[in-house]
């Protein structure tokens, strides 16, 4: 990529004004290409508008969160009700503001947590091999059997009035595995390189080497996969929702409202498209930052969309 | 690589029986069979309903370890005990099985099949029209939830039917019931049930496929040995089929066990929407009926697809990577 060409033309250079130049940082790198890329930046800026949406649509909508109009009920989109009003008179566009607000904040939380628990098992098993690595693949591998789905359909319900955080934590515990492997292959490599086994022979604890060396080492994998998992989050809490199994019963999350709508999608069409066309874009704006973010932290990736 | 594949198998082996059990323990636990009988009237007394849940080993006044050995050894037997109703789930495995492995099969082989020609082509026609139209396109299904994409279709095939005012697409169950119109007629009708839940598996698969491999196809485009391929007098077909393609499925292939998880539970979604009898809309079934024995069943046959589809990924790998056929 052009960027290293740079990269290497700015060392190759000799340093005369050494001391003065700045030569930009790791991060300042990182943050210009990420800039660079259409993709990001378009992900990005539709992901805060629909966060600005969510956070302050209901406040300008004269509507409150589960208040009721007068029948006739199911009335299609007016000045009035800007999305119209569902089977029991609520307002869709707050019930939708609502719900998504909800997907955002359960997305986002789910994907850090399960990158974390990835890091951490991934960073652990391919540092030390041998016994810790076998039992911790073991646990990865058996996660990866299980039914994801079931367990959380079956555990959810009897978890619903601990709150939406415990239901944050059981997703995650079903979405890092894949990361794991991946953190592990990555971290036997990064193990033989040089300042590793310099930090290792100085006597740095092997958990320090870790968070400080490894870790950091692969930022870039983890911040993209990150992002992935946001969008597979969001995902599963529609499906989950969709069947009635979300952690939060009588809470409106985007799942519900189409569960809602889409048994009168043909007759009533806004209690179904508002809903699914803001999931859809809110996934596809994810993708677009996780994607675009992939190929701007990549140096060997070429320009790929 | 016998031998690899030997030792594969046996890890997996244990896999499945250290998931399955789990989803017992966790279903024996958390659900509860008794609550079936609260609504019944008249009212069975307790000891009626304590009697008939210890006939079906599913009384949670017994120990979980004892109740947990009976299914066990009955499961050690090939028997998977008996639903909250009393009828075996042995015979309804049976029925349900051959439904949703049609399903996940069709749609797997044909999404995965899809998306890798696809993607190498456009990779193959980077910045071209047919790369653009076909990244769009993945973006746009990858953004789709499999609930979302199972309604639309629905939807979408509702209004093409009224526009034409014929049933062309026909999306409720696995056949037309009492249907009589000879072997082909049946066929026939089998097909057209399954084009739109086929279409709804097989669609993400494609996406994630055409996604996937198309970056790792441009990957290999610019390697040195497809240059090598082309500059010793290897047609350009053949230096793209038999060099450039056959190493960028590599991957491709150990991605494809990840997502076949995903699958699985996409094809619980499609069957409750479409009305199939399969194993995914068991499990939705089955946990709304406090069924503990279905719900451990459906979990060993998920665990069990999902290690094939390991296997299988494993053999295709051997065979795609001359390095590892040592093990």
């Amino acid at each position: 990529m052009n960027m290293s060409v740079e990269h290497g033309a700015r060392e190759a250079r000799p340093s005369r004004e050494a001391g003065e130049a700045r030569v930009p940082g790791r991060w300042t790198n990182v943050l210009r290409r990420t800039l660079a890329t259409r993709r990001v930046v378009i992900g990005l800026c539709g992901i805060a508008l629909l966060a600005t949406m969510a956070w302050l649509g209901p406040l300008l909508s004269p509507w409150e969160l589960g208040e009721r109009d007068t029948p006739p009920f199911l009335r299609p989109p007016s000045p009035e009700h800007w999305w119209g009003t569902d089977a029991i008179g609520r307002d869709v566009f707050v019930d939708t503001m609502v719900g998504l607000r909800k997907s955002i904040v359960i997305g986002l939380l789910v994907a850090v947590l399960s990158t974390c628990i990835a890091a951490v098992v991934g960073g652990f098993a391919g540092y030390f091999l041998g016994a810790t690595d076998r039992v911790l693949m073991w646990i990865t591998d058996l996660a990866l059997v299980l039914p994801s789905f079931l367990i959380l359909a079956i555990v959810s319900p009897a978890l619903r009035d601990r709150g939406w955080l415990v239901f944050v934590i059981l997703l995650a515990a079903f979405m890092w595995m894949v990361t794991a492997k991946m953190v592990r292959g990555m971290t036997m490599a990064l193990k033989e390189r040089e300042y590793v086994l310099a930090a290792h022979y100085m006597g740095v604890p092997a958990w320090r080497i870790i968070f400080g060396h490894i870790i950091p080492n692969m930022s870039s994998l983890l911040v993209v996969d990150a992002t992935i998992n946001v969008s597979a989050a969001i995902i599963t809490e529609t499906s989950l929702s969709y069947f009635g199994f979300g952690a939060r019963g009588s809470d409106v999350s985007l799942g519900s409202l189409i569960a809602e709508g889409a048994r009168s999608a043909t007759t009533h069409p806004w209690l179904f498209v508002f809903c699914t066309g803001l999931l859809v874009v809110l996934v596809l704006a994810v993708n677009l930052v996780g994607d675009g973010l992939r190929d701007a932290l990549d140096p060997q990736s070429n320009h790929r969309y | 690589m016998g031998r690899f594949l030997a030792r594969r198998m046996v890890s997996y082996a244990v896999l499945v029986v250290l998931a399955t059990t789990f989803a017992y323990l966790l279903a024996a636990s958390t659900l509860s069979p008794r609550v079936n009988y609260e609504e019944h009237s008249p009212q069975p007394t307790e000891e009626q309903v304590d009697r008939r849940l210890d006939e079906l080993n599913l009384n949670d006044k017994t120990p979980l370890a004892e109740r947990w050995f009976e299914w066990a050894t009955g499961v050690a037997r090939g028997d998977f005990g008996a639903t909250v109703t009393g009828t075996s789930v042995n015979e309804e495995l049976e029925r349900r099985v051959w439904v949703s492995l049609r399903l996940v099969t069709v749609g797997t082989v044909l999404g995965s099949a899809i998306g890798v020609g696809v993607g190498a082509y456009a990779a193959v026609r980077q910045y071209r029209a047919f790369d653009r139209v076909s990244t769009v396109a993945a973006f746009l299904l990858l953004a789709t939830p499999p609930v979302v994409l199972a309604i639309s279709l629905q939807v979408l095939a509702t209004t093409f039917n009224d526009a034409v005012g014929a049933r062309v697409f026909v999306f409720n169950g696995e056949s037309t019931l009492g249907l009589d119109a000879g072997f082909w007629g049946t066929l026939w009708d089998r097909v057209a049930h399954m084009i739109l839940p086929t279409l709804a598996l097989a669609l993400p698969q494609f996406a994630a496929f055409s996604r996937y491999q198309r970056n790792m196809m441009l990957d290999v485009l610019g390697s040195d040995f497809v240059r090598t391929a082309r500059a010793k007098g290897l047609s350009r077909r053949d230096a793209l089929l038999k060099h450039a393609l056959r190493t960028a499925m590599i991957p491709t292939v150990t991605y494809f066990t990840f997502t076949f998880g995903v699958m699985m539970a996409a094809t619980t979604f499609t069957e409750k929407i479409y009305n199939w009898n399969g194993m995914g809309s068991w499990v939705v079934d089955s946990i709304d009926n406090q069924d503990v024995h279905a719900v451990a069943a459906v979990s060993c046959f998920m665990a069990v697809c999902f290690v094939v589809a390991s296997f299988l990924s494993d053999v295709l790998y051997a065979w795609l990577d001359p390095r590892i056929r040592v093990g």
